[in-house]
């Protein structure tokens, strides 16, 4: 029978508070680090076609890696600091960012990308302001399954991190090493929680940044 | 369009301009290559280029801006080598429309318009009121589609705000590839009337290309049909290229209908008007009669107090001597007036199986007659066949491919 300790729960929110802000932290960090690399990889596979193949077999050897695996490789190197949480981390990002950022880019209707040209849009304005804009769709939709898988991971990432940046995975593991139900219950269904505010923030943000989207159809 | 002066337009000439891909880029579906063109576009004239796919229309088109870049001869724009300009500079003094239009769909219509000025750094103020006029110009209500998306646009609707986006920055050159192709031929026909409009003003010098005969020979002040391989086959005014195709592709090309086609090239106040023999009710038959004798006709044209015509006498049909009554008169014969094509003035006259038919003015009063023997007379007119100097010096400067032209038929 579980039983979970609410008293326990309300006289230590101040400490849920701590580890949901480390939480968000290694997702926000990771996401940001991941995005500028994916953006660049994908800006480059427009001018370069070629580089697709190779970059996403790159990418995607790197998200086969396990993360506990990955982990270790790394705390010879950066040893048990942040790096070593965020260098997993936003490699686990990168595969799914940059695929859905070449599609994104990919989806501009050539008609667009050639009355752009025609009007004498220089190559980088016209990529800030006609095929990044147009590509939001896709890269939102990237964005949100890489920040819900991040969140997930993040859990454990608590293993290296302690409590300096466990995160709520701390709660998981500081609640297996004493037996604790209540500890682990709360790590496991507040990162969910996390998971499910976050990606409704997204959407939220992805439905202010195109507002074309939702334009009512009329005409013929 | 005769009298279009080209004040503020710029010439476009092609100089033995030729477009080659390599092996690797055909077998991809490259556009069509270009052989040694050479072509000017007087300056405030449409030049239509017509041929079928692969032709290299669109390559030729796409040079004149530089989307593709010619494998060798130099394009001049207003007197000056396009290759060394800034290429970013040269595109936004260019209008440029396309079949599928290119609008921005992240962008509002008003927004989409004033792309150009955008780029040209036109402040706020002046974008704003420059895209309001050119949504009135194309016949769109500012209030009702300034902050539009162009989803919410009609294809019709779409390829307007294509025009104003073109016009935006008041190019003097305009490059238009099957701007009016992707919409249903009744919307296409009100866009091309509304075009040749706003050119009669505007004056631009353009470059159209469009895989349609009739469009071309519509908006055309100068048809170059070019033909596979990317040569032309014969330039010339669009009366030019109907009545005397130089070659058996231009023949065909322009269709066994050629002739129809031409007919829609004139209007009723081209041609000499026949006079009608008028009458009113009340005269005397036998006043009509020398009257109708005296135009070989043997009929009068009954009309109002106000010379508006009610219908045709038959003399030889009155079944009476006395004075000629309403009630005589057959109203049947179309009314025509002086800017209906001959094209469609003698259809009417076909459908009804008249051989004349009344010319009226604004006022519904009777101008003449147009008879299938003035058409048919008109036809072999030389006059039909005038050309404006400046597409005739163009014309006689092409050099075309293929044989001598057959005698006509």
């Amino acid at each position: 029978m579980i039983e979970i300790r609410w008293d326990w729960i309300a006289n230590h929110l101040d400490d849920v508070a701590e580890k949901t802000w480390q939480h968000l932290q290694l997702l926000v960090i990771p996401m940001v680090a991941g995005f500028i690399i994916a953006f660049a990889l994908a800006v480059l596979a427009l001018r370069r076609p070629g580089s697709v193949g190779p970059v996403t077999a790159v990418t995607g050897l790197l998200y086969t890696i396990p993360s506990l695996a990955a982990f270790a490789v790394l705390i010879p190197i950066t040893g048990l600091s942040l790096m070593t949480a965020i260098i997993p981390l936003t490699t686990y990002t990168l595969l799914i960012l940059y695929v859905n950022t070449v599609a994104g880019l990919r989806s501009v209707p050539p008609e667009v990308n050639e009355a752009a040209d025609a009007m004498g849009y220089t190559r980088s304005s016209r990529l800030w302001h006609v095929q990044l804009p147009l590509a939001i769709p896709l890269i939102m939709a990237g964005v949100r399954v890489a920040a819900v898988t991040t969140i997930g991971l993040v859990t454990v990432a608590a293993i290296i991190g302690g409590n300096r940046f466990g995160g709520l995975g701390q709660f998981i593991t500081e609640g297996l090493q004493t037996d604790f139900d209540t500890k682990i219950y709360l790590g496991a269904v507040g990162s969910v929680i996390l998971a499910f505010v976050v990606d409704g923030a997204l959407v939220a943000l992805q439905r202010a940044l195109t507002p074309w989207t939702r334009a009512r159809t009329e005409g013929s | 369009m005769d009298d279009a002066n080209g004040a503020g337009a710029a010439t476009i000439e092609f100089e033995h301009v030729s477009k080659h891909y390599d092996a690797a880029t055909l077998k991809s579906g490259a556009p069509g290559a270009v052989d040694d063109l050479s072509l000017t576009v007087p300056a405030g004239r449409i030049c239509v280029l017509v041929g079928p796919s692969g032709c290299g229309k669109t390559t030729t088109l796409k040079m004149a801006n530089r989307l593709i870049e010619p494998t060798e001869g130099r394009i001049l724009i207003d007197g000056v080598d396009i290759a060394g300009q800034d290429v970013t500079e040269l595109r936004r003094g260019i209008g440029y429309v396309i079949q599928q239009v290119g609008l921005f769909p992240h962008q509002g219509i008003a927004e989409n318009i004033s792309t150009v000025p955008r780029l040209l750094g036109w402040d706020k103020q002046r974008q704003r009121a420059r895209a309001d006029e050119l949504l009135s110009l194309v016949g769109l209500e500012p209030g009702k589609y300034r902050e539009r998306y162009p989803s919410q646009l009609s294809g019709g609707e779409r390829q307007r705000v294509g025009v104003a986006r073109a016009l935006a920055a008041d190019p003097p050159v305009m490059l238009m590839d099957e701007p009016f192709g992707a919409v249903d031929p009744i919307v296409r026909e009100r866009l091309q009337n509304e075009f040749l409009r706003l050119q009669e003003d505007l004056a631009k010098t353009i470059l159209f290309v469009t895989h349609d005969i009739d469009e071309a020979v519509k908006m055309g002040d100068l048809v170059v049909v070019m033909q596979l391989g990317g040569k032309i086959a014969q330039a010339g005014a669009p009366a030019e290229l109907l009545a005397e195709p130089a070659t058996d592709y231009v023949a065909r090309f322009v269709g066994a209908d050629r002739g129809l086609k031409r007919l829609s090239l004139y209007r009723v106040g081209d041609i000499e008007l026949a006079q009608a023999p008028l009458a009113r009710a009340g005269e005397s038959t036998a006043a009509l009669r020398e009257r109708a004798q005296a135009v070989d006709l043997d009929f009068v044209l009954l009309t109002d107090d106000a010379d508006r015509p009610i219908g045709w006498v038959e003399l030889a049909d009155l079944q009476h001597d006395g004075a000629v009554q309403e009630a005589d008169a057959d109203p049947t014969s179309p009314l025509l007036d002086r800017r209906t094509t001959l094209k469609d003035a003698t259809s009417r006259l076909l459908d009804e199986e008249v051989r004349n038919g009344v010319v009226v003015d604004r006022a519904g009063r009777v101008e003449g007659l147009l008879t299938l023997r003035a058409v048919m007379d008109w036809m072999q007119d030389e006059r039909s066949l005038d050309v404006p100097e400046d597409i005739a010096e163009a014309v006689s400067a092409v050099v075309t491919e293929g044989q001598p032209a057959p005698p006509p038929a």
